[in-house]
């Protein structure tokens, strides 16, 4: 007997908002949390524009302690961890020093980890002073860094891994602890993902020239998905973290519940037929949707809201046309659909993360929040689906299914389908 | 340097990394890192990269292995003070 999966808690460390209330006001009247990064245009970037979260000393204090505070350089770590502990709490759960709960896991994805901390490690090392790295730098360097810190944290007994798959992260490790929770192989899954800020990260996609160069001057507009003027994505960070409970679970315990997961796919395209390291193989795109929404066993036409990955290069109108043909949805029949990146630039692999918290958050309201920076909708996208379908001001709506689909570096896919939850 | 005065720089040093704050209430000679304070065993070369820097001193390896409680590390210390 497979279990039902429901969302009991929801954490989100995001460019525009930090916490759950400030995110949501944020995403709800379109606020950009992107700015000019002098950091950037020092070392002479072509995009000098980013979306880094605002943490204060202050706050760190509240999650570490002042031992895990010394020399740590992880952004990722940090925005991960606050994500998750919130999420924690806002299930309800406690937070308990003594003893090890085997019924939760976590699987917290990220791209790479404590990029700042291995450079400064690079550097002693290089003058020769490996001695003198101090006990940190594995910890905070080891892809599993967020979830290890995080196990600690929270005294996780069952499995505790982090999952990596570019762009495609966070919406697969809510997956792959659906799954498991599914399976009857743990009650609580806290997954989601993070990602890194800063130049270390963001140079190698600087220098892929899929970076805008164009908005220096106007960061809050720089970040165009579905935009004519989109003109390459705006590099973010931060963290978000869902709270993925067996529905006994749950109501065993009174806990709220934001939403179910009904299901979703991941595949790959296997860098043919158009795929590559960096493009999608379309037919891939369709077939991971279609199968969503086979495993969710619902009817595209049910969809009411599309969440995409749409990260403001040109590959935009590609993924709509993609949504167009999996759904077999066009025109005034396709289903409202929205970028969350508009406000929070590209958060790279902590994106499907945040913008299923986003996703969620809409869900549970009843509203769908604006796309910004697309009033000059691309002519292709035009073509195929109404533009009304793109809500540039936040609507009341009821809305009952959610689909949030990523896309990643090596032609991985991965889609997941949220349901208002009814007993 | 004074017993005393080495042992008040000694507790500055180990006090972010201490678990057991009445052992270190209490931090005498005869104080254990592991045992008495709880200091994580991975913490200790963070302590004694601490020790370098405060004294202006380098504890090679098998020194730095010795250095488990207070006094072993006083009687480094000292050591390594009267080779400069």
């Amino acid at each position: 007997m497979k279990k039902r999966v429901v969302i009991t808690g929801l954490g989100v460390v995001a460019p525009n908002g930090v916490g759950l209330s400030d995110f949501t006001n944020a995403i709800k009247n379109g606020v950009s949390g992107i700015r000019f990064r002098q950091e950037l245009s020092a070392l002479n970037f072509s995009c000098c524009i980013g979306g880094i979260p605002t943490i204060s000393e202050e706050k760190k204090s509240e999650y570490f302690s002042e031992l895990q505070l010394r020399n740590f350089n992880s952004s990722g770590i940090l925005y991960g961890c606050i994500a998750g502990i919130d999420a924690w709490k806002d299930a309800g759960l406690s937070m308990d020093d003594e003893n090890v709960d085997f019924d939760s896991g976590t699987i917290f994805g990220t791209g790479t980890s404590g990029v700042e901390k291995f450079r400064e490690a690079i550097y002693k090392l290089d003058d020769k002073q490996v001695r003198r790295l101090g006990s940190t730098v594995v910890a905070q360097t080891m892809a599993s860094g967020v979830s290890a810190y995080l196990g600690g944290m929270l005294g996780l007994g069952n499995q505790v891994s982090t999952n990596s798959s570019a762009c495609s992260t966070g919406t697969e490790a809510i997956l792959m602890g659906f799954e498991r929770i599914k399976n009857g192989k743990a009650k609580r899954m806290l997954v989601g993902s993070c990602s890194d800020h800063g130049p270390y990260l963001w140079g190698g996609f600087d220098a892929m020239r899929v970076m805008t160069y164009k908005h220096n001057d106007s960061p809050e507009q720089g970040s165009r998905p579905m935009s004519a003027a989109a003109s390459g994505f705006v590099p973010g960070s931060g963290a978000g973290a869902l709270m993925l409970e067996s529905l006994e679970s749950a109501l065993e315990r009174n806990a709220i519940i934001y939403g179910e997961v009904l299901g979703g796919a991941v595949n790959s395209g296997g860098q043919r037929n158009g795929g590559t390291m960096t493009a999608p193989n379309a037919e891939a795109v369709q077939r991971c949707i279609k199968d969503a929404i086979d495993d969710a066993n619902i009817d595209a036409n049910d969809i009411d809201l599309i969440n995409g990955h749409l990260t403001a290069t040109i590959k935009d109108p590609d993924e709509i046309e993609n949504w167009v043909t999996a759904l077999n949805r066009a025109g005034t029949n396709f289903p409202y659909i929205q970028s969350t990146k508009s406000m929070i630039g590209h958060c790279l692999a902590a994106a499907g993360a945040i913008e299923s918290v986003a996703s969620i958050i809409q869900l549970k309201e009843g509203f769908i929040v604006p796309t910004i920076n697309c009033d000059d909708v691309h002519p292709e996208i035009v073509k195929i689906i109404d533009v009304d379908k793109i809500p540039k001001k936040c609507i009341q709506k009821e809305l009952n299914l959610i689909a949030k689909a990523s896309f990643g570096f090596g032609d991985v896919n991965a889609c997941v389908i949220f349901k208002k939850f009814e007993i | 340097m004074k017993k005393n005065e080495l042992i008040e720089s000694l507790k500055k040093i180990v006090k972010p990394y201490i678990q057991d704050e009445v052992a270190f209430e209490n931090l005498n000679e005869d104080t254990d890192f592991i045992n008495d304070l709880k200091i994580n065993s991975a913490n200790l070369v963070d302590v004694i990269l601490d020790v370098e820097d405060e004294f202006d001193i380098e504890i090679d390896n098998e020194a730095m292995e010795k250095m488990l409680s207070v006094k072993a590390a006083m009687a480094i210390i000292e050591t390594k003070l009267s080779e400069k």
